[in-house]
C-alpha cells in the first residue's frame, strides 16, 4: 500500500509535471503561432459575420 | 405528390417511445412496492411523465409530414430553435422560483419564526431548494437555451437530432422538478450542491449524454471549419460535469423501491470527491459555461471582435487545467492530508492568471465601442458581469490561502463571496444574454431598454447590499468565534454571534428582494417583448390591421 502509494506519488511529480508542461507549451505554440495569426483574426469574427 | 406512403418512424422516434413506455412500467411497479410515500410520489412522477413522453413521440410522428425538416433552406442552415425557446422560458421561471426561495431562506435567518414550523420549510430544506433551483435550473437552463443557440450559429449547422434535443431540455426541467420537490419532503443525499439521490442522478445522466452527443452531433455537421472558442468552453463543461457527477454519485441504492443510496466512498475521501465535485461545478457549470456565453454574446452585442483570439485560446486552457485542482480548499484545517491543503491553495492562487486573462479579453472586446455603455443597458450588465467575474476571482484565490480562510471558513463571508460570483457574474451575464437571445428567438424588438436600465440599477443596488452585508457579518462572525479572554476562554457564546449578525441577515434579505424585484421587472419586459401590447388578443384597435399590411404585402 505504502510502496503503491510512493510509486504513484513519484510517478505523478515527475512524469506528470513533465506531461502536463509539455500540454501547456504546445497549447502556447498553437496559439502564438505566428502563420495562425490570419486564421485567428477570422475565428475573431465568427459572431459578427453570419445570415 | 403524394409522400405519406414512404413516411416511417425513425430509429429515435422508436426507441424512444419504447424506452419511456418502458419506464413507465418499471415506475408503476416502484409505485406500487415504494418504501415510502415520498418516494412513491416521485414514482408516480416518473410514471405520468414518461407516458406522456411516449404519448407525445408518438403524436408528433402521427402529425408530422413524411420528411423530416431539411438541414438546410435555400442554402441558408434551418436552425432548430424550438428547444432554446423552451429552455430560455424555463430558466426565466426558475430563476424566479430560484430567487424568491432565496429571498425566503435569507428571511428565516433573520426571524427564524417564518419557517411556521412546518418541517418542509424549514431551512435546511429551503437552502438546497434555492441552491439548486438558481445554479442548476437557472444556470442550466441559461447554459442549455445559449448553448444549443451558439453551436448552431457558430457552426452554421441545424441543431444533430430530432427527439435528442427536446429529450434534453424537457428530461432535464424534469430533472429539476423531481430534485426540487425531494428536497421539500426530505429527500436528500447530504452532498452540497449534489443532493439529489440516486434515482434521480440516473436520469439526469442519461439526460447528459444526450446533450454532449448533440452538442458533437451539431459540431461534426459544422459547415465552418475553426470550431469557435465559445463551443470549446461549453463543451469543456459538458463533459468535465458529467465525469463531475458520475464521480461524486457513485452511490448503492437500498434497494429500487428505497430512495435511500450509500456513497461508494468513505470518511475523508468522500470529502475529497465531494469538493473536487463541489468546487468544478463552479469551475466548470458556473464559470467555464458562462465565459462561452461571454465569448459568444459581448462580441454581438458589442459589434467588435473578440480582443484576442489567441489569448481565449490560452485562457480556455490554462482555466481547465489549473481549475481540476483546486479543490482540496474547502477542506482547509481538516483530516485531508496537508499537501492535499497546500495544493488546492497554491492552484488557486495560479488559477488568478487565466481568470484575469479572461476577464481583461472580455473587457477589451469592448474598445472601439465603450461609448456604446452609455446608451445599451444589456450590454453594460454584461460588461459589469466580467468586473464581478473579475473581482470574485480575485477574492477566490484570497480566501483559499489558509491564513485567511482560517477567519473566513464557515462564515458569511463565504455566501458573500458565492453571492458577488452568483448575483454579479453569472447572474448578469445570463440577463444580458436572456434579453439578447429573447427577441433574437421571437423575432422582435426589445420592449424596452428603459426598463433594462431600471433592473440594471435595481439589483446593482440589490448586490451591493448583499455581499457588504455579508463582508461585515462574515469578518464580525469569523472575529468573534477566535476571541480568547484573558484566562484562555472563549469570549462569546455561539448565539452571540448569531444575534451580532442580526442587523446584517436584515440587509441581505433587503439586497435579495431588490435582486428580485430587478428580475420580475425583466419578466414583464420580456413578456411584452413576446407578446407586444394589443397583438396578444385580436381586439378591434386600429394599430393591428396597420400592422397586417406590410405583412400581406410581404
Amino acid at each position: 500500500m505504502n510502496s503503491t502509494y510512493r510509486a504513484l506519488a513519484e510517478f505523478a511529480q515527475t512524469w506528470g509535471l513533465l506531461y502536463f508542461v509539455a500540454v501547456f507549451v504546445a497549447v502556447l505554440a498553437y496559439a502564438l503561432w505566428p502563420s495562425r495569426k490570419r486564421e485567428f483574426d477570422e475565428a475573431a469574427r465568427m459572431p459578427l459575420r453570419e445570415d | 405528390m403524394s409522400t405519406a406512403a414512404t413516411k416511417s418512424m425513425t430509429l429515435g422516434e422508436g426507441g424512444t417511445a419504447l424506452a419511456f413506455a418502458a419506464l413507465a412500467a418499471l415506475s408503476l411497479i416502484v409505485l406500487a412496492q415504494a418504501h415510502t410515500p415520498e418516494y412513491s410520489f416521485h414514482a408516480f412522477l416518473f410514471l405520468a411523465g414518461s407516458a406522456a413522453a411516449a404519448f407525445w413521440i408518438l403524436n408528433r410522428y402521427f402529425e408530422r409530414p413524411a420528411a423530416l425538416p431539411p438541414l438546410t433552406v435555400d442554402g441558408l442552415p434551418n436552425y432548430n430553435f424550438g428547444p432554446v425557446k423552451f429552455a430560455t422560458i424555463a430558466a426565466v421561471f426558475w430563476g424566479i422560483a430560484g430567487f424568491a426561495v432565496g429571498l425566503w431562506a435569507a428571511l428565516e435567518l433573520a426571524f427564524p419564526a417564518l419557517n411556521f414550523d412546518l418541517p418542509w420549510l424549514t431551512f435546511g430544506r429551503i437552502r438546497p431548494l434555492h441552491t439548486s433551483a438558481v445554479i442548476f435550473a437557472f444556470g442550466g437552463n441559461v447554459l442549455i437555451a445559449t448553448s444549443f443557440y451558439v453551436v448552431q450559429r457558430t457552426c452554421r449547422a441545424r441543431l444533430a437530432g430530432d427527439i435528442a434535443p427536446w429529450f434534453v431540455v424537457v428530461g432535464y426541467n424534469f430533472f429539476i422538478v423531481i430534485a426540487g420537490t425531494g428536497y421539500l419532503l426530505g429527500i436528500t443525499q447530504s452532498k452540497e450542491y449534489a443532493e439529489p439521490e440516486w434515482y434521480a442522478d440516473l436520469w439526469l445522466t442519461v439526460v447528459w449524454v444526450v446533450y454532449l452527443l448533440v452538442y458533437l452531433g451539431t459540431i461534426k455537421r459544422r459547415t465552418e471549419s475553426h470550431i469557435y472558442v465559445a463551443n470549446w468552453f461549453y463543451l469543456a463543461f459538458i463533459l468535465t460535469i458529467a465525469v463531475l457527477h458520475l464521480g461524486n454519485n457513485a452511490a448503492i441504492p437500498v434497494s429500487l423501491f428505497s430512495p435511500k443510496s450509500y456513497i461508494v466512498w468513505s470518511g475523508v475521501q468522500d470529502a475529497m470527491v465531494q469538493w473536487w465535485y463541489g468546487h468544478n461545478a463552479v469551475g466548470f457549470f458556473l464559470t467555464a459555461g458562462f465565459l462561452a456565453i461571454v465569448y459568444y454574446f459581448v462580441p454581438k452585442r458589442a459589434e467588435r471582435p473578440i480582443y484576442s483570439y489567441r489569448l481565449s485560446i490560452i485562457h480556455f486552457w490554462a482555466l481547465i487545467f489549473l481549475y481540476i485542482w483546486a479543490g482540496p480548499h474547502h477542506l482547509h484545517y481538516t483530516a485531508l492530508p496537508d499537501w492535499a491543503q497546500t495544493l488546492g491553495m497554491t492552484f488557486s492562487i495560479m488559477l488568478w492568471m487565466p481568470s484575469w486573462g479572461g476577464m481583461i479579453n472580455g473587457l477589451m472586446t469592448l474598445s472601439g465601442a465603450w461609448d456604446k455603455l452609455r446608451t445599451d443597458p444589456v450590454l453594460r450588465m454584461m460588461v459589469v458581469s466580467i468586473a464581478f467575474y473579475g473581482m470574485a476571482t480575485f477574492e477566490g484565490p484570497l480566501m483559499s490561502i489558509k491564513a485567511v480562510n482560517s477567519l473566513s471558513h464557515y462564515t458569511d463571508w463565504t455566501i458573500g463571496h458565492v453571492h458577488s460570483g452568483a448575483l454579479g457574474w453569472v447572474g448578469y451575464i445570463s440577463f444580458g444574454a436572456i434579453y439578447c437571445l429573447v427577441p433574437w428567438l421571437w423575432n422582435r424588438e426589445l420592449y424596452s431598454l428603459k426598463l433594462v436600465n431600471w433592473h440594471f440599477w435595481i439589483s446593482s443596488l440589490g448586490i451591493v447590499l448583499y455581499i457588504t452585508a455579508m463582508w461585515v457579518s462574515g469578518i464580525l462572525q469569523g472575529l468573534m468565534w477566535r476571541a480568547y479572554t484573558q484566562l484562555g476562554f472563549l469570549e462569546y457564546s455561539f448565539i452571540e454571534t448569531v444575534e451580532a449578525m442580526h442587523p446584517f441577515y436584515v440587509i441581505r434579505a433587503l439586497g435579495g428582494a431588490l435582486f428580485l424585484a430587478g428580475a420580475l421587472i425583466m419578466v414583464f419586459n420580456l413578456w411584452r417583448t413576446v407578446y407586444p401590447r394589443g397583438a396578444a388578443k385580436p381586439s378591434g384597435r386600429v394599430a393591428p390591421v396597420a400592422d397586417a399590411v406590410p405583412v400581406l404585402a410581404r
